[in-house]
């Protein structure tokens, strides 16, 4: 597998001094389905948003195959819609920031709407949908300029189990069609290990990756996979191993409770 | 299980306005009940079928001015909103001109008009210093609406702009301004309600002295020679010019935020 984008010694501190990721280094296969899992405040979201280019990392580098960062698709927590614009519109926005009129877009507007399932909805307002739907608008439009690399930030997190599992599965539909490179942040387990080909398990404070495990088994994957004894072997592992970040994050040195 | 109720009211066959305007007829009846009962001479308190017959006769006079205030509340509008809107959208491209240039918005509001008035009658002549008046108290409210609504855009919609290079004026008539529209609306109705006010407060400052013939003066010249009913004439044209301006900015917020936005949906029950 060719290396899509190589990350070295990436560290981001913060304005109030927090250092949020410390001495990163990945490198992100091309078509690769890569988790970022660990607990909150462990520096994943910053990773992704640094990979995405909406903030620069403090030192380090991120080198691209192609030399320069491709077309990035990008998913809030929130659906992140624009409430005074139609389901079709907040789908047009990245293409019409690029200057294409709605009627040149309107053909990957309706391409993007039917593979999230959403083709009926086009006309209707985001405050008439329901959270999963919303979320499937923001896939949408990440999609609609078919991105080579699509960036997800905890998009599920705020939905029911029922949902997360059938846009889980609707997520792994859509990169095996596509051929998409994701980098998905989540601190589920067992959602990582549904999704992924890879997990990169973080510590934190400061950020860093401790361990990066292979689900080899094929995409897409369907229920029997989640009910299965391989599914519950890497659910363990990779359990495991986020354990032994966890308490690598307890028994290094923080920052004194009480002055020296 | 009683009969349904929304609001502690019970909803029956009559549709949701019957009962304010009930209650207002009612009240109006009960006024002009109370003045012939009691035979309270004209000069005092006008029945209100005194004043409707005032309205109808003085009709000629009070147009006249019913037409100077409109023209004045109006035009002073205008030019609050093409104003408020321009300076808040430069202060929201460049914070160093919000920093320097809002003190001056402010020390114009917390002023009350009246106090600035006389002064602009020296320098104005009238009917320019009541549009600056006027001007001065509608601007404010619009200014500050559209400052915090512009700068109110969802951080992560921002984000998203920049992630696909909008420029600053695609994220400004994309983003903010649509964004802004709720937080306008809302000075919008603050603003139109005291530009009235502001033409009226400032005619009346500007008194005999001023060539004014707005409904203020009106007022102001109907109380020297005491007739008291044209005075309540008056009074009820300004109230109705009030109610007018408020429902038209209620049903322009609904037409363009109708299909959007929380505050003009009622809740799923």
């Amino acid at each position: 597998m060719s290396v899509l984008a190589t990350l070295r010694g990436i560290s981001k501190t913060f304005g109030n001094g927090t250092l949020a990721v410390d001495g990163l280094n990945l490198d992100i296969g091309d078509g690769e389905f890569l988790s970022f899992l660990g607990p909150s405040g462990c520096g994943k979201s910053t990773a992704l948003r640094m990979l995405a280019g909406l903030m620069p990392p403090t030192s380090g580098s991120i080198d691209w195959a192609g030399g320069a960062r491709p077309q990035v698709g990008f998913v809030f927590q929130e659906p992140t819609l624009m409430p005074w614009a139609s389901v079709f519109d907040n789908v047009w926005l990245p293409l019409r920031l690029r200057h294409i009129s709605r009627a040149d877009a309107a053909r990957s507007i309706e391409e993007a709407l039917d593979l999230v399932g959403l083709s009926a909805f086009a006309k209707v307002y985001p405050r008439e949908l329901s959270g999963g739907m919303k979320m499937r608008v923001s896939i949408a439009r990440a999609l609609v300029t078919r991105p080579p690399l699509l960036l997800l930030d905890e998009p599920f997190a705020a939905l029911d189990e029922i949902t997360r599992f059938k846009l889980n599965d609707d997520l792994l539909a859509l990169k095996t069609e596509l051929g998409t490179t994701v980098g998905f942040v989540t601190h589920s387990v067992f959602e990582s290990v549904y999704l992924s080909t890879r997990i990169a398990v973080f510590s934190s404070r400061p950020g860093r990756i401790v361990a990066s495990i292979d689900i080899p088994e094929p995409l897409p994957r369907n229920e029997e996979f989640r009910l299965s004894a391989i599914y519950a072997d890497h659910c363990r592992a990779v359990s495991a191993a986020l354990h032994t970040a966890m308490e690598m994050n307890i028994d290094a040195p923080q920052q004194p409770a009480v002055p020296r | 299980m009683s009969e349904p109720r929304t609001n502690g009211r019970p909803t029956g066959a009559f549709p949701d306005f019957v009962l304010p305007v009930a209650i207002f007829i009612a009240a109006i009846a009960g006024w002009e009940a109370i003045v012939r009962i009691n035979k309270i001479p004209p000069y005092l308190l006008p029945a209100p079928s005194l004043i409707g017959e005032t309205i109808v006769k003085d009709w000629p006079l009070l147009s006249g001015s019913l037409w100077v205030t409109l023209k004045i509340t109006f035009s002073a509008l205008f030019l609050a909103i093409a104003g408020g809107l321009f300076l808040a959208i430069l202060f929201s491209q460049w914070k160093w001109v919000e920093r320097s240039f809002f003190p001056f918005a402010v020390i114009l509001q917390v002023t009350p008009v009246i106090a600035i008035a006389p002064l602009l009658l020296v320098y104005l002549d009238a009917q320019t210093a009541v549009l600056v008046c006027a001007f001065i108290v509608a601007f404010f409210p619009i200014l500050s609406n559209t400052v915090l609504g512009l700068a109110s855009a969802d951080h992560n919609l921002v984000e998203l702009y920049e992630l696909y290079g909008a420029s600053r004026w695609q994220q400004l008539r994309l983003l903010r301004l649509p964004g802004a529209l709720p937080y306008f609306l809302g000075g919008l109705k603050i603003g139109g309600g005291l530009a009235l006010i502001g033409a009226i407060v400032a005619e009346i400052a500007a008194g005999s002295a001023g060539q004014g013939t707005g409904l203020a003066f009106r007022i102001a010249e109907a109380g020297y020679r005491l007739n008291i009913p044209r005075m309540f004439a008056a009074l009820v044209l300004i109230s109705v010019t009030g109610i007018a301006i408020f429902l038209f900015f209620s049903i322009l917020s609904h037409v363009l935020l109708g299909r959007w936005h929380d505050s003009q949906r009622s809740r799923e029950t």
